[in-house]
């Protein structure tokens, strides 16, 4: 019965992995909306992270949980406007690679 | 079939759906199957968010994140890739040294956390947690409530902005 139930240190595993492979996307891919997407893995796994906290530290106060709600707002108002970046450096470069995209570099 | 072995089963098929399906949001080279893994793996974050007693953030989570977020990158791919053209390269030159750096970064964190002992808390969770959490956002939380909203509609009129033709 010791091992037998879902410790909160599983949980972080999982989370760990999962920002694990977001940060890889992140790092390795050339396609700016896959970009997004691994950013919003990330996110996920944050949000993983806050929700089992909150559920077996702060059980009664449900902090994480807000938190976490928080986080879910600001990822989508993050994709929105990302997303119209994306629109617009597809429309002056025709083609979203990232690693075409490097007039700010000097 | 115990309680805690279907407890244990739930939690291990969850999360190899959660990591599988964001394997292949990373490696996939068409961007539009990325988009639909994306969509598995965020429902399956959903199921996660059950587990730990989150149903609100569970029901948020596939209305905002499956609904909304995942149509607006679908969206996204419609909008600015060819997608019969899938052979091109998919990563860039530095797809190796990511990979040794990200293996390093899970080291790290698994070291870091495997068996590190928190504070668990035996407290109970509140009966109806979509009932206190709409208490508190609106009572101790409801400065950050007001200013995320405000939050929301700068980033709706920023994105028209943004992405509107001259």
């Amino acid at each position: 019965m010791a091992e037998a139930t879902i410790s909160l240190n599983h949980y972080l595993m999982l989370s760990g992995i999962l920002f694990t492979i977001g940060v890889f996307g992140v790092l390795t891919r050339r396609n700016a909306i896959a970009i997004l997407m691994s950013v919003e893995l990330m996110f996920n796994a944050v949000n993983i992270t806050l929700v089992a906290f909150s559920d077996f530290v702060t059980p009664a106060a449900l902090t994480g949980q807000i938190i976490a709600l928080f986080t879910i707002v600001v990822a989508a108002a993050e994709a929105a406007v990302a997303l119209a970046v994306v629109l617009l450096i597809y429309r002056s470069f025709k083609g979203i690679n990232v690693d075409r995209i490097n007039f700010m570099k000097w | 079939m115990s309680d805690a072995f279907l407890t244990n089963l739930t939690f291990y098929v969850l999360s190899f759906c959660v990591i599988a399906g964001g394997i292949f949001v990373v490696s996939s080279r068409n961007l539009f199957h990325s988009a639909v893994f994306l969509v598995f793996t965020l429902f399956s974050v959903a199921g996660i968010f059950v587990m730990q007693h989150a149903y609100f953030l569970a029901a948020i989570q596939v209305l905002i994140y499956v609904g909304a977020v995942a149509m607006l990158m679908i969206f996204g791919v419609m909008l600015t890739t060819q997608l019969t053209n899938v052979r091109l390269r998919h990563v860039n030159e530095q797809a190796w040294p990511a990979f040794a750096v990200c293996l390093f970064f899970l080291g790290f964190l698994v070291y870091g956390l495997w068996d590190t002992p928190f504070k668990i808390s035996q407290a109970a969770a509140p009966a109806e947690v979509t009932r206190a959490i709409g208490t508190l956002l609106m009572t101790e939380y409801v400065l950050p409530f007001e200013v995320v909203s405000v939050l929301l509609l700068v980033a709706l009129i920023g994105a028209v902005v943004i992405a509107k033709k001259e």
